[in-house]
């Protein structure tokens, strides 16, 4: 949906300053935090720590197997290659927008910006079907593309095509409150003193976003790495070819095949964790260079 | 004197090239595509349109789909809320990392969340199993759809209200209790009317969120036509069946309330935003 | 490097912000385009400096019209209101920023950046600071290095944009002066925007009043504020007290008094107002003839050198401000609630249509 699905970067420390005569007696808070801390225990903390402890149910050798086989290694591969091709693509386009809408006033500009925050509000399920009407058998260039031999449904571009779908606004839902935030006097005063168009990007702009920036990319990356709903739709399942990571998943959990299953999806749970603390550091940077631009 | 036509008002160069590339990109990956959707629809009949989109089956879905999402969403904006003053009021320790662990159903892909959770609540899991002795089931029934959902929606409410509740000057508390009002009424009184905003928009993104949510939710709800199967994957089941126009029209209905949805978080958006103009 | 403006228009929708402006900027002088907020003067600026295009009219620099020229190519200095400092990058890369973007055939090189940024530096009387990062500063030091800056690529004209607007009134009024001094050594043809009439009387040569996107006057600061053009800048230029009055075959009457107007000799029985500044309001214990209003001392306000009345007039009841040294106070002995008789030294007088 819209801007807070990425935790917009934050104010720069909290102010918990708390006087006596608003301070809540210490059982209540106790009681507070508590309950706090049940309810994500229950619904995130339980889960993670499930992933892996099925994961090692086996031992370390099933374990390690589970993602060494030749399936699921291509698997890896191929979530790699879709998150390469999706994050550099929405990565020019946010920064393209971000440019058009922040610093310049045009007619029409709300409503682009509701068009860029859509693919947060369509189901996944919607975002691979969208691509199985265009590019299907059945759909508008479906016989053209056979007619060529060139595959996009059950196939590698299909899968690019939903993965840059579901991770096309976050680059440019965190660039664009950005850059309107810091205004365009210093674009200008680099006109002024002789920059071109370009250096003025790369060496006033770019530095003043560059946290933003990097906040976008490692959540859409993690989203394109993970993305499970449009992908299935599109990519036929054949393992080997059409695989993602988050689809052997679900085709070793289907067999039964738990522990290998929940070794896969330890790797996916990795990458979360290191998203989570890459956020965190990116965030933590964030704050520090607007607390010292005070 | 030469009379020119007005020029935009900045020096700043690459506006064209810049909006052109943006309206492309949006088009060609989103916009077509999307109207792909409407279009194959007007194939269908309105009577034949009209017969799947409230086919028995169907009509189970949306109520699982979207009762399920509602209650999610109540769900989140009560511990949401709950979480984000926790956070942002209290010292304890462990404080940081529990901060940024809140964003993991951002992160955790949704299969791997489908997967962990039946795990945990399935009869035998670790939680499931404490539940059962208690006639509770969660894994393959609805309530396993109600969990998921408020796994995947879990951080919206509280990445909403956090930074709204930051921002609180605590004059206007010490000012409440100075003129006599106890905690609570100071909270119901003076705190949370200026939550509201940022609670409603939490509540509809993750709400929205919910409602289309597929990956997460297929593992744990057993799939049971017109007991636990939602709507997404009753999509996916008549793309399978290559009834593409049975799935479209679906699709169509989803999409609608989407918008409908988006458009009503930008206006509570713009709402909370003009509300506190400073 | 001397400066027109010819005629200048600029609208944003609806709104004329600029309506056919001219003036003329000669070499080396330092110009205040002084009104109040929303007055096109920021737009102005900025449309001599090229950030803007003028829907109509044109610029010219030594008489050549650079309207279609971009601001890269113009040659000027722009210091912005809030500074525009590039945040991420030190002081010395702010102020080098215009010798590093240059095509390499005209760039100077390192050693030669070097020393004119230090040179800058010292100018400023910041060369100390070179190292640290913008978000360091004080205001005053920002404004000092965006100055720098914006000499630092040998601009043939200076532009700034309330370059005082956002500092505390101590700074405020060193670095005007500094300022004057600095452009007493360069000569560099300066245009500088403020709504502080007190910051323009000191700074400029010369002082242009703009009024909702119209020039009121142009002239020395002693021209402007001893000899205002129109009502408008009358108000704008310090206190002033309105008298309504009629005027006929060169005479003007307010309430019962009856005064030269030699320059409305013309006027047959018109409406108008006199405009006359606190200052040249005259106080007597004694009736002077026929020529003054009785009035009542209402309130006494000693500031500094002056003592500030309130008086009220006893036709009327209105108020009427007034201002007498120390010593004249001191002679007339005045009290609260005693009756006196006043009477306008000078006054400008407007007819209705005009004012």
């Amino acid at each position: 949906m819209s801007a807070v699905i990425s935790h917009p970067l934050p104010t720069y420390g909290a102010k918990i300053a708390q006087s006596r005569a608003i301070a809540e007696s210490a059982w209540l808070r106790w009681l507070l935090i508590g309950t706090a801390l049940a309810f994500l225990g229950l619904f995130l903390f339980v889960p993670l720590a499930a992933v892996f402890t099925e994961a090692l149910r086996k031992g370390w050798d099933a374990y390690l197997a589970a993602f060494t086989e030749a399936d699921a290694l291509s698997a890896i591969k191929l979530t790699l290659t879709a998150s390469l091709i999706a994050v550099p693509l929405n990565l020019v386009f946010g920064v393209a927008a971000a440019w058009a809408i922040a610093k310049f006033d045009f007619k029409g500009k709300s409503v682009l910006i509701t068009l860029i925050d859509l693919p947060f509000a369509v189901s996944p399920v919607i975002a691979g079907l969208i691509y199985v009407l265009v590019f299907g058998l059945q759909g508008w260039f479906g016989s053209w593309l056979s007619d060529h031999d060139f595959k996009v449904i059950f196939a590698i571009p299909g899968i690019v095509l939903a993965t840059i779908f579901v991770t096309f606004p976050f680059v440019a839902r965190e660039l664009i409150p950005l850059m309107e935030a810091q205004g365009k006097e210093e674009e200008e005063a680099a006109i002024v003193l002789g920059a071109s168009g370009w250096q003025t990007f790369w060496r006033v702009t770019l530095p003043n976003v560059k946290w933003g920036l990097l906040y976008g990319v490692i959540l859409s990356n993690a989203r394109a790495m993970g993305e499970f709903g449009a992908v299935s739709v599109v990519s036929g399942h054949i393992r080997g070819m059409t695989n993602t990571l988050p689809l052997h998943v679900e085709i070793l959990y289907n067999e039964y095949n738990y522990a290998a299953a929940f070794a896969c999806a330890s790797l996916l749970a990795l990458l979360a964790l290191v998203t989570l603390a890459l956020k965190t550091l990116v965030e933590w940077q964030a704050t520090r260079a607007a607390v010292t631009a005070e | 004197m030469t009379a020119r036509p007005s020029k935009s008002n900045t020096v700043l160069p690459g506006f064209k090239p810049a909006l052109g590339y943006t309206i492309f990109y949006l088009s060609l990956i989103v916009l077509i595509p999307l109207s792909a959707v409407f279009l194959k629809t007007t194939l269908l009949t309105w009577d034949a349109f009209w017969a799947t989109v409230t086919a028995p089956r169907v009509l189970a879905s949306y109520r699982l789909s979207f009762g399920a999402a509602l209650l999610a969403a109540v769900i989140n904006g009560v511990f949401g809320l709950l979480v984000a003053w926790v956070l942002v009021r209290y010292r304890f320790p462990g404080k940081r990392l529990i901060d940024a662990f809140v964003d993991l159903p951002f992160a955790l892909p949704t299969a791997v969340a489908g997967i962990a959770l039946t795990a945990v609540y399935s009869t035998n899991g670790w939680i499931g199993s404490w539940l059962e002795p208690h006639g509770i089931k969660v894994a393959f029934t609805p309530l396993g759809v109600v969990v998921a959902l408020t796994f995947i929606g879990l951080p919206f409410v509280v990445r909403t209200v956090q930074p709204v509740l930051e921002d609180l000057e605590a004059e206007a508390e010490e000012a409440a209790a100075s003129l006599g009002a106890n905690r609570y009424q100071t909270f119901t009184k003076v705190i949370l009317p200026s939550l509201w905003p940022a609670l409603l928009t939490g509540f509809a993104l993750a709400f929205a969120r919910a409602v289309g949510e597929y990956g997460s939710v297929i593992f744990i709800a057993g799939n049971m036509p017109m007991v636990s199967e939602i709507t997404p994957l009753l999509i996916i089941t008549k793309l399978e069946q290559y009834d593409y126009s049975g799935a479209t029209a679906i699709a169509v209905v989803m999409l609608v309330i989407s918008f409908v949805l988006l458009l009503a978080i930008n206006g509570l958006q713009w709402w909370s935003s003009h509300r506190h103009t400073k | 490097m001397s400066i027109e403006i010819r005629n200048v228009r600029k609208n944003f929708g609806s709104f004329s912000a600029l309506n056919d402006i001219s003036l003329d900027v000669p070499s080396g002088e330092l110009v205040a385009l002084l009104g109040p907020s929303g007055c096109g003067k920021t737009t102005l600026l900025r449309i001599i400096a090229g950030l803007e295009s003028p829907d109509q009219g044109q610029v010219l620099f030594n008489g050549e019209d650079t309207t279609e020229r971009h601001v890269r190519e113009r040659q000027v200095g722009f210091v912005f209101q809030h500074y525009a400092l590039f945040r991420h990058m030190t002081v010395f890369e702010n102020v080098a920023f215009g010798l590093r973007v240059r095509p390499k055939q005209t760039r100077p090189t390192e050693a030669e950046i070097h020393r004119r940024v230090h040179e800058l530096l010292n100018l400023v009387q910041l060369d100390w600071l070179a190292d640290r990062y913008p978000p360091q500063l004080s205001g005053g030091q920002r404004q000092r290095i965006a100055l720098a800056r914006a000499l630092a690529v040998e601009p043939k004209v200076l532009l700034l944009d309330e370059p005082f607007g956002a500092l505390d009134a101590q700074v405020r009024k060193d670095l005007r002066r500094w300022l004057r001094r600095l452009h007493d050594e360069l000569h560099i043809t300066s245009v500088f925007v403020t709504h502080d009439q007190e910051e323009a009387l000191e700074v400029a040569d010369r002082i242009v009043v703009m009024n909702k996107g119209v020039v009121e006057q142009i002239g020395t600061p002693g021209e402007v504020y001893d000899n205002p053009a129109t009502p408008f800048v009358y108000h704008f230029l310090g206190n002033v007290n309105l008298f309504h009055s009629r005027v006929h075959a060169g005479f003007a009457r307010i309430g019962e008094l009856e005064l030269e107007a030699p320059e409305h000799a013309a006027a047959a029985d018109a409406a108008a107002l006199a405009y006359v500044r606190p200052h040249d309001i005259d106080i007597q214990r004694e009736p002077d003839g026929a020529s003054a209003f009785k009035a009542e001392v209402s309130f006494i306000h000693p500031i500094g050198p002056i003592v500030r009345l309130e008086l009220r007039r006893e036709d009327n009841s209105e108020i009427v401000e007034a201002e007498v040294t120390r010593e004249r106070f001191r002679e007339l002995d005045l009290k609260d609630g005693e009756s006196v008789y006043i009477k306008p030294r000078a006054m400008k007088l407007f007819l209705a249509e005009a004012a």
